[in-house]
């Protein structure tokens, strides 16, 4: 049980003159303020920031917390999102002095350490993708997507070609074609065929000398393969386009097969996912790029390059490619992030990381044995990492919906899976158990999703029944906006 | 493998259901003639133990903060960070959450955010702000995209050359294919005049961006810099330093549209220029146009107040190619870390931090300035906790100097390109002082450079 003090805002239990942290007097001759800043330039009053202790705070937000399902406590079966154990290892070995507190902008003769790193890293990533140029500066997959798309632009411009279109699926991430768009491309969505893959017909008729790129996603976002990928690549290659993987769904196919050897020829991952960075509640993520060798040039910069015959200590530096398209982000990129990869991939090394695609498929695979007869998948007899169920047949018979199952599932301890996406499927359900989670886990979620689907539709409509909060008002929300503390309760 | 958890027995009872022999029998749909026929070329894989060994082979052949003292800026800066700060952003219940769709699962991570966008208006004066992006840089870009839409202009924007010069950078990159024009304003004795501004800025002007304190640390005259903006019907964009606003005025109180910030400084560590912090606010009457994330409070079915992710129409998720931004997962991790550093700061300690850091960051000019040779670059100019400075012997010469006494300075100006390169550039470098210096240092450092 919680009181009513534990969510209270921090506002509300600000009392004037506590305080949460305090500083040591100034060792230095104190001046006047006016001195030193103009008079028009200071503050006339201090700013609004609540006024609390230092325990205050920590049983706020301690409190805060416990009212999140977080994969540390629950499965999150979470369809496209990829939410599997985040090792604490990567946690302590991130937080190291000289690795956490390193300036962007110091000597690189001290930060060999972590440049060898970087490098390494990108080797890592180059050999997973067969993709051979690396660029870690993307902050996010979508900024990826970005970056790898204004490359691909700049290498058409050098080639003098300007080419205007971007393709992708009508089962696409959104942020293809936001990408796309702010990257000044016009966008094109192509059908799906019967079988949830690309439609080979329709892209046909969409290419022509003005495609710059085709973004796809392999396996796709129904969590199928697309085994046409290599005729795909090349037909897009035949008008001179470029074709671009969507890396989120890597955790299927590391080791088995590689973006670079079915025709990729840019692509980002998302360590964040595929490489158990923590998903930090929305962020941060990080994005990095890997693209053909023609390519290179064009990449953002830095990057990290090796010179075994430099001086002592200089051996790895940051190096700007000759006809970069500039930055994407100041400094390097989200190190912290690329660091807990690394500690990923070099804990799993090649047969590990196998081990992993063949653990997320069979885990995935078993589920949808497990729940076909009731929330029947209508794409594709094998699946990949995830698979899109459909609760059209419980909507139909009792008005049981993909969000009523969603609900439900938190009363039972369970995070709901992702619903409503893809756009493709109908009621859609996606889950994704990845390979962290047990035969045991995956037993008892299929039997609560069976039990679910014999409750009472309208005791399902109410559900949760048992969190803090039940199905908030998005309406009243989105109608008159209240986005930040307002009153002092 | 410590992570995976399905025994061999498990395996086969399973691949039994699914109905298939083997695990690779799972892969039939991957083509043959696309497998990889031999195993990745990755280095061997480590046991816990032994990456810790590797971890601290790598840190030792680093030299950071931890060895040296660090009075190294632009744009990352060593603030302090209480205990409280780990300690939060370490509990897996915020760590390993996922984005707050399901509001009814995410309660913890919304009312945090709804928190954190509460502390920035209060810290920045401005009506609304989001619950972050990825960092300093970008968001001079998103703030752009923003302008160009609200202005309906979509063809120039301008730049004070005083900006960071690697957020110019990245504008450029985000702008230039769009036939948008970056005009810059050049920076003329550490800061921009509003003459140039105003002779910069015309009707088309979607925004002017200005950096205030700005990249050398010294102060532009935001207010006046900000009505100019506004004389033009452009929007004006003001990236700020959050610890100054402990002491200076903020960008609500002058008038600003958007206001944007690198948070690094709010309770993160450096490493090593990222994970970091896009803060972005503005007035009200813009929210619909504003990129990422927003928290809205609201009620749920039995009347109780609750916290949803609110107008998610404007989002690629939904809009897709007509989305205000293509930004997807943002820094929320880091947004909580931001927002506990701020509670526990409070008013008064934002202000402590901000005043400690300005006098300190002024004896370190006094005393750095009485060493021959060594000079402020821009005497004239006013500054908050940067400054740069320039040594006749050349920049080179005097960070290999501070190095040996172990102190970082920096980073050189030569590093960068600006709008207007003049020679004394060559020879300066930035100095950054926090809270964290103690006059000890500064005086050990100087009496290093006078010997």
């Amino acid at each position: 049980m919680r009181n009513k003090l534990a969510t209270q805002s921090l506002f509300a239990l600000s009392q004037p003159g506590r305080r949460g942290a305090q500083f040591p007097a100034a060792d230095v001759p104190v001046k006047p303020l006016e001195e030193l800043i103009p008079a028009q330039a200071l503050a006339t009053e201090p700013t609004g920031l609540p006024e609390v202790t230092e325990s205050d705070v920590i049983r706020h937000f301690v409190n805060l917390s416990t009212l999140n399902m977080c994969v540390d406590t629950h499965f999150y079966p979470l369809g496209s999102c990829t939410m599997k154990y985040n090792p604490k290892r990567h946690e302590r070995l991130s937080s190291l002095p000289g690795i956490v507190d390193l300036h962007p902008y110091q000597n690189q003769a001290d930060l060999q350490g972590m440049l060898g790193l970087l490098y390494e890293m990108q080797e890592m990533l180059a050999e997973i993708s067969g993709l051979p140029a690396v660029s870690l500066q993307p902050a996010a997959g979508a900024q990826g997507e970005f970056t790898a798309l204004l490359t691909a632009k700049a290498y058409f411009e050098d080639k003098g070609e300007k080419r205007t279109k971007v393709l992708f699926p009508n089962s696409a991430h959104g942020t293809n074609p936001a990408s796309a768009a702010i990257a000044g491309f016009d966008c094109v969505q192509l059908a799906s065929s019967k079988e949830g893959l690309v439609d080979l017909e329709d892209l046909k008729s969409h290419l022509d000398d003005q495609t710059a790129v085709f973004m796809v996603t392999n396996p796709n976002t129904l969590g199928l393969f697309e085994k046409d990928i290599k005729q795909i690549a090349q037909m897009v290659h035949d008008v001179g386009g470029l074709v671009y993987i969507d890396g989120a769904n890597m955790n299927a196919i590391l080791g088995y097969t590689r973006p670079g050897d079915f025709g990729g020829d840019m692509m980002h991952f998302n360590v964040h996912k595929t490489f158990t960075g923590p998903h930090g509640a929305g962020g941060p993520g990080s994005g990095p790029i890997a693209v053909r060798d023609f390519l290179a040039d064009f990449l953002p910069g830095p990057v990290i390059g090796h010179d075994a015959s430099a001086e002592e200590g200089e051996a790895y530096q940051l190096v700007t490619p000759s006809k970069s398209i500039g930055r994407v982000r100041s400094f390097c990129g989200n190190i912290g992030i690329l660091v807990r990869g690394y500690c990923y991939l070099r804990t799993l090394g090649a047969a590990g990381l196998k081990a992993v695609s063949e653990n997320a498929v069979l885990n995935a695979n078993y589920l949808k044995a497990l729940l076909k007869d009731v929330l029947p998948v209508p794409n594709g007899d094998l699946c990949m990492h995830e698979f899109v169920a459909s609760a059209s047949k419980s909507k139909a018979a009792n008005g049981i919906t993909a969000m009523d199952i969603a609900k439900r599932l938190l009363d039972f301890g369970f995070h709901a899976p992702t619903v409503y996406f893809p756009l493709v499927v109908p009621e859609a359900i996606m889950v994704e158990p990845t390979e962290t989670e047990s035969k045991e886990t995956l037993d008892a979620f299929a039997e609560t999703i069976v039990k679910i689907l014999q409750e009472d539709p309208e005791f399902l409509h109410q559900a949760p029944h048992s969190t803090d909060v039940s199905r908030p008002d998005e309406v009243v929300a989105a109608r008159n906006p209240i986005l930040q503390c307002c009153e002092s309760e | 493998m410590s992570y995976l958890f399905n025994t061999p027995e498990q395996q086969q009872q399973m691949l039994q259901t699914i109905g298939v022999d083997s695990l690779e029998a799972l892969f039939a749909t991957i083509p043959s003639d696309l497998r990889l026929d031999r195993p990745l070329d990755l280095p061997p894989a480590l046991t816990e133990m032994e990456l810790q060994k590797h971890f601290s082979n790598l840190a030792s052949q680093n030299v950071g903060p931890g060895d040296r003292v660090c009075m190294l800026g632009g744009g990352a800066y060593d603030h302090f960070v209480p205990a409280a700060v780990d300690e939060i952003a370490r509990r897996g219940e915020f760590y390993t959450a996922y984005t707050p769709y399901q509001a009814e699962a995410s309660q913890g991570s919304l009312q945090t955010f709804f928190e954190f966008q509460s502390l920035i208006c209060q810290l920045t004066g401005m009506d609304v702000s989001n619950a972050s992006l990825y960092e300093g840089g970008t968001c001079v870009s998103e703030a752009a995209f923003m302008a160009m839409r609200v202005t309906n202009r979509h063809n120039r924007v301008v730049l004070l050359g005083s900006l960071h010069p690697e957020y110019r950078q990245v504008v450029e990159t985000y702008l230039k294919h769009l036939n948008c024009e970056v005009v810059i304003v050049p920076c003329k004795d550490g800061s921009v005049d509003p003459a140039d501004v105003d002779a910069a800025m015309d009707d088309q002007t979607a925004c002017l961006v200005i950096q205030h304190p700005n990249f050398f640390g010294t102060l532009e005259e935001a207010a006046e810099l900000t009505e100019i903006a506004h004389r033009y019907g452009a929007l004006s964009v003001v990236s700020y330093d959050p610890i100054s606003l402990g002491i200076l005025s903020r960008p609500g109180d002058y008038g600003t549209d958007i206001a944007i910030a690198e948070g690094q400084s709010l309770g993160t560590p450096l490493q090593f220029g990222g994970p970091y912090l896009g803060l972005f606010s503005c007035s009200e009457k813009f929210v619909r146009r504003m990129p990422g994330r927003l928290i809205g409070q609201t009620v749920d079915r039995n009347g109780k107040r609750c916290y949803v992710l609110n107008l998610q129409a404007r989002e690629q998720h939904i809009r897709r190619d007509k989305a205000t931004s293509n930004i997807c997962s943002n820094q929320g991790l880091i947004a909580i870390r931001a927002a506990v550093y701020l509670s526990l700061l409070g008013k008064q300690g934002i202000r402590e931090v901000a005043e400690l850091s300005c006098q300190k960051a002024h004896y370190a000019a006094d005393q750095l300035t009485s060493v021959e040779g060594i000079e402020l670059l821009f005497p004239e100019r006013p500054f908050f906790k940067e400054f740069a400075v320039s040594c006749s012997e050349g920049a080179d010469y005097l960070l290999r100097k501070a190095r040996q006494a172990g102190f970082d300075l920096g980073p050189e100006l030569s590093r960068f390109t600006f709008e207007n390169n003049p020679e004394s550039y060559q020879t300066a470098v930035l100095v950054a002082i926090t809270e964290q210096r103690t006059r000890e240092e500064i005086d050990r450092l100087v009496t290093a450079l006078k010997a």
